[in-house]
């Protein structure tokens, strides 16, 4: 025990962290080759055709962007809040929310230019999935209620809120079906490349997140939120008022989650429909945790999980591996991930893998010994 | 009156998975851990109960089959928020994540998307037919006499009364004191998680072994996010997490009754649905600071 307890005090891990996640994705194709095999297909093909195969086409290469593009928002909005501490498992909700507010602006907008259109859309989807972010942000610092309840709680009201407004006031008069009314043909984001899918919101996001990165890195802003995420009580003791740096984190992430839906509104969907997000709130959960919660690491995640999507989709057709897999590889994905690091958590300096205080009042406890977690 | 005491019998009936998640649900909580797993831990116990039903004819072995893949999914979450000591949130979405797209990826690989396959589900039992017209509401599921029953009270007893649920809540409550007074809070823990898993998939295959007879896609639909919100609204006792459960299924029978009936299908019935939500949302606020969390709720425990 006295070793390993010795041991902890280098400061560098033997396992630098894109190793130690290279490691977890190794570990996720050997446990989903169970399934792969089960549905008669060979594990080794089957990731050369997740993997490989979408990168070798034009068409599939843009389509692997246009997968990424809203679980970047997603991912970026997750991983700033978990920067904070601040556990914010609500990004679905937020995401539904901005997509409303996009389609609530964009069916209004009538003959409006673009160039008024578009930053109505953007700005009303910010601002609607920042205000679903705030209640529980609020109870969060007034009352110390813990968060990820209260974010996870919202969710399926979000969604009962959009199917409110689906089969009520909303509901297309033309078609009868559940589903808004086409926006205006100037509210839609342009193509980027003709005859793509890939559009307008795959820029926007990454502008989001070069911004968040420029943020984090380089502002006396990101350095309240890193510290507030590292040790709040260090933080509060440095002067710094977590409290609200928690409130303005919180309201970033719901900003830029909502900004996903108006995203998918505005570049893919064109109305909003109840199918509008396949999970890519969770989605965002994984991007984060695979970025180990940093920007560059969430487009880096954020590409890889739209290339497994587009993988999956092409590998259905050609292998016969159902394309759910890719959900599959998504969840063991994660808990590898987070499994790993919570392992080499001696030599951790990000909170990806402590439990967070419910309160305000709870230590952070220590990290524990390596010896200890085996 | 039909119409109320059909009101009764569904929901009574539509209670049943809700009960079982949420007294799971409670278990894993008092023993210190938020098991986010449940709505895929439900969404597995629904597939794979009715997988094995199917393959072998018997609804009781897809229960059987249901138990044991919530006891895996308990043991799984167990090891990776005990044994590892990992975030236990992120870790109950990965686990949702994952179950979900295993189960979806098993109907797929075994159903071919054919034809919906149904089994025979299990039968209604009626122990007061001669009641009159009240009768009715006693026509229940085995699953939900069961549920009612049996589990509710043992749980309630085993939790509240025994040396095993007192050493579930010292865990959960206290930790270090439990280690102290010779408690192994490692195999405590893995126990709450893996009888809580076992209650959730039984909650799930209710739908598929009894009320539905089939399994179809997004089968769960967020009810156990639902337990997530009925185990606050209980305050993490089982006896008002129950009250609550039925609160829920009173609300949800009664808007499904009145949807159908003419001059009230404009009504916004999503409101009524998310009110449970916005009710413990709103509690949690009301309560403020007094908030009983289980002490250790959300927080590794390692020893020092």
């Amino acid at each position: 025990m006295r070793l390993s307890s010795i041991s902890t005090r280098y400061p560098v891990s033997p396992w630098s962290t894109p190793a130690l996640v290279l490691f977890a994705i190794a570990i996720t194709f050997v446990i989903t080759a169970g399934p792969i095999l089960l549905a008669g297909a060979n594990p080794i093909a089957a990731y050369a055709e997740f993997v490989v195969i979408p990168l070798t086409s034009q068409f599939t290469l843009l389509e692997v962007l246009v997968s990424a593009t809203p679980i970047l928002f997603t991912g970026a909005a997750v991983a700033i809040a978990f920067r904070a501490g601040y556990w914010n498992i609500g990004a679905e909700g937020q995401l539904l929310l901005g997509a409303i507010a996009a389609a609530g602006v964009g069916t209004t907008v009538g003959d409006l230019p673009g160039i008024v259109a578009l930053p109505a859309m953007l700005l009303g989807g910010a601002i609607a999935g920042a205000a679903w972010a705030l209640l529980p942000a609020l109870l969060r610092v007034r009352f110390g209620i813990d968060e990820v309840v209260t974010t996870l709680l919202l969710n399926p009201v979000a969604l009962l809120l959009v199917n409110g407004l689906l089969h009520g006031p909303w509901r297309d008069p033309v078609t009868g079906f559940p589903e808004s009314p086409r926006i205006a043909a100037s509210a839609e984001f342009p193509a980027l490349i003709d005859r793509s899918r890939l559009h307008l919101g795959f820029v926007i996001a990454l502008v989001v997140i070069a911004t968040a990165w420029y943020v984090i890195a380089r502002t006396p802003a990101g350095l309240r939120l890193r510290a507030a995420g590292l040790s709040p009580h260090g933080a509060r003791f440095a002067g710094i008022n977590v409290s609200r740096t928690l409130i303005v984190a919180a309201l970033a992430s719901g900003a830029i989650a909502g900004l996903a839906g108006v995203s998918e509104v505005a570049g893919i969907q064109h109305r909003l429909t109840s199918g509008l997000s396949p999970g890519y709130g969770y989605t965002g959960i994984v991007v984060a945790t695979l970025g180990t919660l940093t920007m560059g690491g969430v487009v880096l995640a954020a590409l890889f999980l739209g290339d497994l999507t587009v993988g999956a989709s092409t590998a259905a057709r050609s292998l016969g591996i159902p394309s759910q897999l890719g959900a599959v590889v998504q969840g063991v994905l994660l808990l590898t991930v987070v499994a790993l690091l919570t392992l080499r958590r001696g030599n951790s300096s990000r909170p990806v893998d402590a439990g967070p205080p419910a309160g305000e009042s709870a230590e952070h406890e220590p990290a524990p010994t390596e010896g200890a977690v085996t | 009156m039909t119409l109320l005491i059909d009101l009764l019998a569904a929901t009574l009936r539509n209670a049943t998975p809700l009960v079982y998640g949420t007294v799971g649900e409670t278990y894993a909580e008092r023993g210190g851990v938020l098991n986010l797993g449940i709505e895929g831990t439900m969404y597995a116990g629904a597939f794979v109960g009715f997988a094995a039903a199917l393959a072998t004819g018997s609804p009781l072995l897809g229960l059987v089959a249901a138990v044991g893949v919530g006891l895996l999914s308990g043991a799984v979450m167990a090891l990776l928020t005990v044994t590892f000591g990992a975030n236990q949130h992120v870790s109950g979405i990965g686990l949702t994540i994952g179950l979900i797209g295993a189960s979806e990826f098993a109907n797929r690989l075994i159903f071919r998307g054919g034809e919906l396959q149904r089994i025979e589900p299990m039968p209604l039992i009626n122990p007061l037919p001669d009641v009159g017209p009240v009768s009715a509401v006693f026509s229940q599921y085995g699953l939900t006499w069961v549920a009612f029953l049996l589990v509710v009270p043992l749980a309630w007893w085993v939790l509240q009364r025994s040396s095993f649920g007192l050493e579930i809540r010292a865990v959960g409550e206290n930790p270090e004191a439990a280690d102290a007074a010779g408690v192994s809070v490692p195999r405590t823990r893995y126990l709450a998680l893996m009888i809580g898993g076992a209650l959730m998939a039984v909650g799930g295959a209710f739908f598929t072994l009894a009320l539905l007879g089939s399994f179809t896609l997004d089968i769960i639909a967020g009810r156990g996010w639902v337990c997530i919100a009925l185990v606050i609204f209980g305050r993490w006792r089982i006896g008002r997490g129950v009250v609550g459960a039925l609160l829920f299924s009173l609300i949800y029978s009664l808007q499904f009754r009145l949807q159908i009936l003419p001059g009230f299908g404009d009504l916004p019935f999503e409101l009524l649905l998310a009110l449970p939500y916005l009710v413990v949302i709103g509690a949690l606020a009301l309560s403020g600071r007094n908030v009983a969390y289980p002490g250790a709720y959300l927080k590794p425990y390692r020893r020092s």
